[in-house]
């Protein structure tokens, strides 16, 4: 049985739907990012966890009770938040401690915890300190601590890292996977970045317009979108659109050139599919005059450094593609070059276009 | 480098200075005055101010005011307040329009106003200063109060400190005082101060009520002795002074500061 289950949960704020009965459930131990862009309802989603506010129907329960209704003060929910929320007039350690007054705790059991958990957090030496007195990512960190220190029974992270500078998010995400790790918390994360999702995820749910779109491990979100959005958001995709020409030997037209792709095969003909590449999966060789196989024509338009990779966008006649090339090879691909951009037979997804998500269709989260 | 003051700005300083000085010290040398010859130098008239025991028991009567009008706003204000801020912000316009009142209705209004209102009211309110003058008070004081509060409850991250501070498991009452109260202290304690000005110099209502405040015992000592009236407003003087230093040095007290807002919601 799920530790964490949210069902059918539905909250509108006037005419504004900002969840369109979501379900999700949680194992216990697990971390689980709710992933998508502003407005899509993530936050709502973890404020009527916590119980900020209260869902117009649908239930929430934890370990097979329902907490819907239940206060924020009696959930037992930690929470980081995206603002700076230490209470200024307290330092460190009496913020960490807070909860723990709150609780009754004995005072040394109190001291034992507090210390123990600016440990965890690499604080131990800054416990005197007043919030203004820490830059950002401490504060953070002090925050993480004062919300472990309850033993909540689930953690709430709500972009916890969104103001921290880029260095500091990278190290305290790793961090925040770790402690997790370590005290095995059930982790209810929401962040609109993808590349933090993926990265200290166990699970992910793509979310679009109050709804689920996707839900799976990192790897099945990269490798395997269910749906054009998530394609779209997480990592780069060329979208290709095209017409199966051939179901037995899963061929496609696009724009005139016939692609073959192995997920076409056993498609009706006439069907109007989504073809989805990712960047690294394109190859691209200086054009010649006969083209070649199952290859797009195009020009090389911008070159864009990524470190050991380079992004190469060349536009062809219908669309435009982006393709990763080794850096050490990208001087063989100068901009204005005559490309071919060779599609690979295996490896691509391909979405039937009448699967396009709707806002009155079926709820995608059930995929 | 340091910087340098021009002609002007010392010109327009002196200017300034001597504007407020200028009154004071003749007040001053004015109080030192001998009663008897007229001329300097006596502390007669602050002796006699000093050993008047209306003197005490005004100010005594108008400090007990001050603070029952200070405790009963600080009551009233502050969770009406909080609860504006965090619940229904579009009141904040309404109460904002309903703190300009005070200003708008002379005070000779209000106390004909308030006493016909109160006249049925139990002698305990209606005939001591106690009730009747601090429930005056308490409407003239909003204005400063409500102001003072508001830019308080306005610097702080308001919803994000209630919910840390819910999500930790404390109540209501508890995140209010332990969490909130903390953070709007110099907010708090500038509409306590202006309070306490306001009513240590309120004569209009208490007089027309007919109650003896420490503004109707400087009237009458201003009606029959002139040195002592001036050694009696420099001293009222000095209290509020006293008061604002006060505030300066309960406000700078602890290190904690108003919350950064990082990301708004």
């Amino acid at each position: 049985m799920a530790y964490l289950e949210l069902q059918e949960l539905r909250r509108a704020f006037g005419p504004v739907v900002a969840l369109d009965g979501i379900n999700v459930s949680m194992n216990k131990g697990e971390f689980l990012s709710l992933l998508g862009p502003s407005g899509c309802g993530k936050t709502t989603a973890l404020r009527l966890v916590a119980g900020f506010d209260r869902p117009d129907s649908g239930s929430i329960a934890i370990d097979g009770k329902d907490i819907t209704h239940l206060s924020p003060s009696r959930r037992d929910m930690g929470m980081v938040f995206q603002a700076y929320s230490l209470f200024p007039n307290l330092t460190a350690e009496q913020n960490v401690e807070f909860g723990l007054r709150i609780r009754k705790h004995k005072r040394g059991a109190r001291r034992k915890r507090v210390s123990e958990l600016l440990e965890l957090v690499g604080l131990g030496h800054a416990g005197k300190r007043y919030p203004h007195q820490l830059s950002g990512g401490m504060q953070q960190r002090v925050a993480l601590a004062r919300a472990l220190a309850i033993e909540p029974r689930v953690l709430l992270l709500d972009e916890p890292l969104s103001a921290l500078d880029a260095k500091v998010r990278v190290q305290l995400r790793e961090e925040i996977r770790r402690i997790q790790t370590q005290l095995g918390i059930t982790t209810l994360y929401v962040t609109h970045d993808q590349e933090e999702a993926l990265s200290v995820s166990d699970q992910v749910a793509v979310m679009w317009s109050g709804r689920i779109e996707q839900k799976g491990t990192p790897s099945e979100m990269y490798g395997a979108p269910a749906t054009p959005f998530v394609a779209e958001f997480i990592g780069t995709m060329n979208r290709l659109e095209a017409v199966v020409v051939d179901g037995d030997r899963g061929e496609v037209e696009h724009g005139g050139t016939r692609l073959t792709v192995d997920t076409a095969r056993g498609r009706s003909r006439g069907e109007r599919v989504l073809v989805l590449v990712r960047p690294e999966l394109l190859e691209l060789e200086p054009s010649t005059n006969a083209g070649g196989d199952n290859s797009l024509a195009g020009e090389v338009i911008t070159h864009t450094f990524l470190g050991s990779v380079t992004r190469v966008k060349i536009v062809g006649s219908e669309a435009e593609l982006t393709a990763d090339v080794p850096t050490a090879r990208v001087g063989s691909l100068p901009v204005g070059l005559k490309v071919n951009a060779l599609v690979p037979v295996a490896g691509t997804r391909l979405l039937s276009l009448t699967e396009e998500p709707s806002s009155d269709g079926p709820d995608p989260g059930d995929r | 480098m340091r910087r340098r003051f021009s002609v002007t700005a010392w010109i327009w300083l002196l200017v300034a200075a001597a504007y407020f000085l200028i009154p004071l010290i003749a007040t001053l040398l004015f109080s030192i005055k001998d009663d008897q010859t007229g001329k300097c130098c006596s502390l007669g008239a602050y002796g006699f101010v000093l050993h008047d025991h209306q003197f005490w028991t005004s100010i005594r009567v108008s400090f007990v005011l001050a603070l029952e009008t200070i405790v009963i706003s600080l009551l009233l204000f502050v969770p009406t307040i909080y609860w504006v801020h965090l619940k229904i912000p579009r009141l904040r316009p309404v109460l904002g329009f309903l703190a300009l009142i005070p200003f708008v209705v002379p005070p000779i209004v209000l106390v004909v106003g308030l006493l016909n209102l109160y006249k049925g009211a139990p002698g305990w309110f209606y005939a001591q200063p106690y009730g009747f003058l601090v429930a005056a008070y308490v409407i003239l004081a909003f204005p400063y109060m409500f102001f003072a509060l508001d830019a308080g409850f306005r610097s702080i991250d308001l919803h994000t400190l209630t919910e840390a501070s819910q999500s930790l498991g404390a109540n209501w009452r508890t995140t209010l005082g332990r969490v909130i109260l903390p953070n709007i202290r110099v907010a708090a304690l500038g509409g306590s101060f202006l309070t306490l000005a306001i009513v240590m110099g309120e004569f209009t209502i208490a007089s027309l009520s007919a109650f003896n405040t420490f503004p109707t015992y400087i009237q009458l000592i201003n009606e029959s002795k002139a040195y002592e009236a001036a050694a009696l407003s420099l001293m009222s003087f000095g209290i509020t002074w006293a008061a604002m230093l006060a505030l300066l040095f309960v406000g700078r007290g602890r290190p904690g500061r108003a919350v950064q807002v990082a990301a708004t919601r």
